[in-house]
């Protein structure tokens, strides 16, 4: 049912349904976009910017944009990769981004998507901001700190598992996750770790209990191949799932 | 009545719509100056919201809070228009008598005192609100008397009343507001000729929008007309929130039939039933006013059913206000906030002319720009168009503050010139204009041959004047707090950048910052302009990017002489020991700035 239409990314011809984003049509066929809010079983939200790119001299974001025929897509051009270098370095000044001490290393999409990117330092001047971890829930911990507000868990808890237990607080640079219970707590909530939103976090804000580094550094998602070969978290983390439940 | 009730009544006017979340939360503040806890529960249960939900829209608005301000909520203006007029010293003259730190409730409870974004007063400041209500012209005098009726504990409605006069304030009048038409002339058209004759008209006029952007207005209200849908909205965009504008203010205060005249209109047009007019917060005291023109227009035909005798010409005008969010001022942003939403700016496409307020095809137009249709529709589009220039006909309306004898409204035909504005308002010595607001351009005196139109410098109406003594890096600082504090947060580039730039130009100011942090306020800036979601964010280094390539030298005369200097501050550092010492001579400090 394909209508023939097409664009180029970077030259590549680029064939496209009626009411694809850029970001649907490049997946479909194979080409990688760097990205971290989008996801595509969710409705785009264009907010990380890191899907920018230049569509006939005006800068986009490839997961909002509809394709529009005989458009030529600058992707993996020097100036839009050193622009998501910036957009990158922002966010892990925003937040306390530590690596080296956390469990998602080697398997989170910031840290990916950085080093496909070639970011070799967060250049900016860090905020350090005062945030709090929640291990209140049984199953489930959250670590603020490296909330990146994608607000994937925010749309997930909506959107599939109907129960709202996050929303965004404050504005501009205070904007911040927060929890739907009586004390704010992710433990008071409703929330359960077999929740759609608890599977969504491309970064390491949002991890489960009870296990870590069953996996070791080195033999991560990511330390053996780049993201643009490997693809999202999530959706790796459903391949996992799969495999599990598979005889 | 307690808590519960006044909930109940209110959610009961309005069906518990979750729609009408802001506006109920709005009354609530300003009846218990908080929305308490057990506020928040309540409505939660009645509109089916999450707490949490609620919570994010009291945290978006900066008149909504969740812990008590007071008897006495007091938001001094801090646009630069104020500041130049002495704000800072009248507020900390305010704090030192309350005994109070800015932005904390004094301990028994009575008052806070903070800052707000431009408060639209800029021709009569400094001002600041009370509990929501104007107050204009504030000196030292004002403030005492201020402290001694909060001291005193005297109820607000009990002020004296020249305390919250506002003037009009104008100047110089042109098309719209020598205009003597009478209330319906525009409506008579409308039924006389018929709507795609009216249509004809504003699209022949040539008339744009008078936010800024300059989209056709009669094109919009055509898109909006010919999607198909079985309900239609009209919504006017009274959120003057860019700092130095205040033609709206003086336009619903006189000339509000003529706006609700526009609105009406462009309905007929249409074909909307249903009209809102989006009232920034900061004007609350006009809001009784105007609900009282709404019912003198139903009473005598204008508004209601069967608009003047006309059976299916049904349409009627609600009022929403706003609740402290200049991103408000963004149609979709404008649109979320009707909803009684967060005003994060939506994707765009879809436009909100094709899936606007409750999705439906919506017209957002400026108040300035209904009062204009209006009058095209009594006076035709030759009326309009043979004014101004052939890109931009008709006149504009501009607010000038700053440095000049005469500050107030100066209605001109597109096409003036500065140089001639500078004249007629009494300026001299300028040495910059900044027009269109924070989001605009700053205009050096070369530069002063330059015109008033949508094809050179493109305004809302904003029109700050500079003088020689004024340094202009005070201008760029206060904007860049401005845009820092108004940043919605949604998209990277301006939530973080936003706050990097205002830390950058802080550091110039202090005078810790090199020729490298130039280099990256240029670099962050051209970020924000290329990948930001929205316009607020792709205009908010303006003003740093203008005057860097403009003004160099009010960044240079503060920079240090080395090629960097890192943003920890190590004295800064040492602040905490020194208050714990006591000491505060020379020797506990370490390299303070000669």
């Amino acid at each position: 049912m394909s209508t023939g239409k097409t664009f180029k990314l970077d030259g590549k011809t680029i064939v496209f349904e009626d009411g694809d984003t850029i970001m649907d049509a490049a997946l479909r066929a194979g080409e990688y976009i760097p990205h971290l809010c989008h996801n595509p079983e969710f409705t785009p939200h264009g907010s990380c910017r890191v899907c920018i790119v230049n569509v006939d001299g005006r800068q986009v974001s490839a997961c909002t944009q509809p394709a529009m025929e005989n458009t030529e897509v600058d992707n993996n051009s020097d100036k839009i990769m050193s622009q998501r270098r910036s957009l990158l370095q922002m966010l892990f000044v925003e937040g306390n981004h530590v690596c080296p001490g956390c469990e998602k290393s080697g398997a989170c999409q910031l840290q990916a998507v950085a080093y496909y990117t070639n970011m070799l330092s967060p250049h900016f001047t860090h905020f350090f901001p005062q945030r709090s971890v929640d291990a209140s829930h049984a199953d489930t911990a959250i670590d603020f700190n490296r909330c990146i507000l994608c607000e994937l868990c925010v749309r997930a808890s909506r959107d599939v598992d109907h129960k709202n237990v996050f929303a965004i607080d404050g504005r501009g640079i205070n904007s911040h996750l927060v929890i739907n219970s009586s004390s704010g707590k992710l433990g008071d909530s409703s929330f359960s770790a077999s929740d759609k939103a608890a599977h969504v976090c491309p970064v390491g804000a949002i991890l489960p209990k009870h296990q870590g580094y069953d996996i070791p550094i080195g033999e991560r998602l990511y330390d053996k191949q780049p993201i643009s070969i490997v693809g999202d978290v999530a959706a790796n983390e459903t391949d996992e799932k799969q495999k599990d439940v598979e005889p | 009545m307690s808590i519960k009730e006044f909930i109940s009544d209110i959610t009961a006017l309005t069906n518990n719509r979750p729609g009408h979340l802001l506006q109920t939360l709005y009354e609530i503040q300003y009846q218990y100056s908080c929305i308490p806890q057990q506020a928040i529960k309540l409505l939660a249960e009645k509109l089916s919201l999450s707490e949490a939900h609620i919570h994010g829209v009291i945290g978006f608005y900066s008149f909504l809070h969740d812990s008590p301000r007071g008897s006495y909520d007091i938001l001094i203006s801090d646009s630069i228009s104020d500041h130049m007029l002495g704000s800072r010293k009248l507020m900390d003259s305010l704090c030192n008598k309350l005994g109070v730190m800015p932005g904390i409730p004094r301990e028994d409870g009575r008052v806070t005192v903070d800052t707000t974004s431009c408060t639209g007063m800029c021709d009569q400041g400094p001002a600041m609100l009370v509990n929501g209500w104007t107050v204009t012209l504030l000196d030292e005098d004002r403030i005492k008397n201020i402290v001694k009726l909060i001291e005193s504990n005297t109820a607000v409605e009990l002020w004296p009343n020249e305390f919250f006069q506002v003037t009009d304030n104008i100047q110089r009048r042109d098309l719209l507001l020598e205009d003597e038409s009478y209330n319906g002339d525009a409506l008579k058209s409308l039924i006389n000729q018929g709507g795609v004759t009216i249509l004809e008209q504003i699209i022949a006029s040539g008339l744009r929008g008078r936010g800024g952007a300059g989209f056709t207005t009669g094109l919009k209200w055509r898109f909006c007309k010919q999607t198909e849908a079985n309900q239609r909205y009209v919504v006017c965009n009274a959120d003057e929130g860019e700092p130095g504008t205040f033609k709206d203010r003086v336009l619903l205060n006189t000339y509000a039939d003529k706006v609700f005249e526009g609105m009406t209109l462009c309905a007929g047009i249409i074909g909307a039933t249903e009209g809102l007019l989006y009232l920034r917060g900061e004007y609350r005291y006009l809001r009784e006013a105007l609900e009282q023109i709404l019912q003198d227009r139903r009473e005598t035909g204008l508004l209601g059913k069967n608009i003047l005798g006309k059976e299916g010409f049904d349409f009627d005008i609600k009022i929403h206000m706003g609740a402290g969010a200049y991103i408000c001022g963004e149609e979709s942003s404008l649109i979320e906030s009707l909803e009684g939403k967060r005003g994060i700016p939506r994707k765009r496409p879809p436009f909100p002319v094709t899936h606007g307020y409750q999705n439906k095809p919506t017209v957002v137009n400026n108040v300035e720009t209904f009062m204009a249709a209006a009058l095209i529709a009594v006076h035709g589009a030759d009326w309009f168009n043979t004014a101004g220039t052939k890109e931009s006909t008709g006149s504009k309306l501009l607010s000038i503050s700053g440095d000049c004898e005469r500050p107030g409204i100066y209605e001109y035909p597109f096409g003036v010139s500065i140089q001639q504005i500078l004249k007629d308002c009494g300026a001299t010595d300028s040495q910059a204009v900044q027009v269109a607001g924070a989001a605009g351009f700053t205009i050096p005196a070369e530069e002063f041959n330059r015109c008033i139109a949508f094809e050179d410098i493109s305004t809302g109406g904003s029109f700050m004047v500079f003088n020689q003594q004024r340094d202009l890096l005070d201008m760029v600082q206060n904007f860049a707090h401005f845009f820092a504090h108004e940043s919605c947060g949604f998209c990277t580039p301006c939530r973080v950048g936003s706050s990097l730039m205002k830390d950058l130009v802080d550091k110039v100011q202090s005078g810790h910052a090199s020729q490298y942090d130039l280099d990256e306020m240029r670099n962050i800036g051209k970020l924000m302009q290329t990948s930001s979601h929205c316009g607020l964010g792709t205009s908010a280094p303006n003003p740093v990017l203008d005057t860097l390539s403009k003004f160099p030298h009010i960044y240079e005369q503060h920079l240090k002489q080395t090629d960097y200097e890192p943003a920890f501050d190590l004295d800064a550092a040492l602040q905490e020991a020194r208050e714990i010492t006591g000491r505060d001579d020379a020797g506990a400090h370490i390299g303070t700035k000669s």
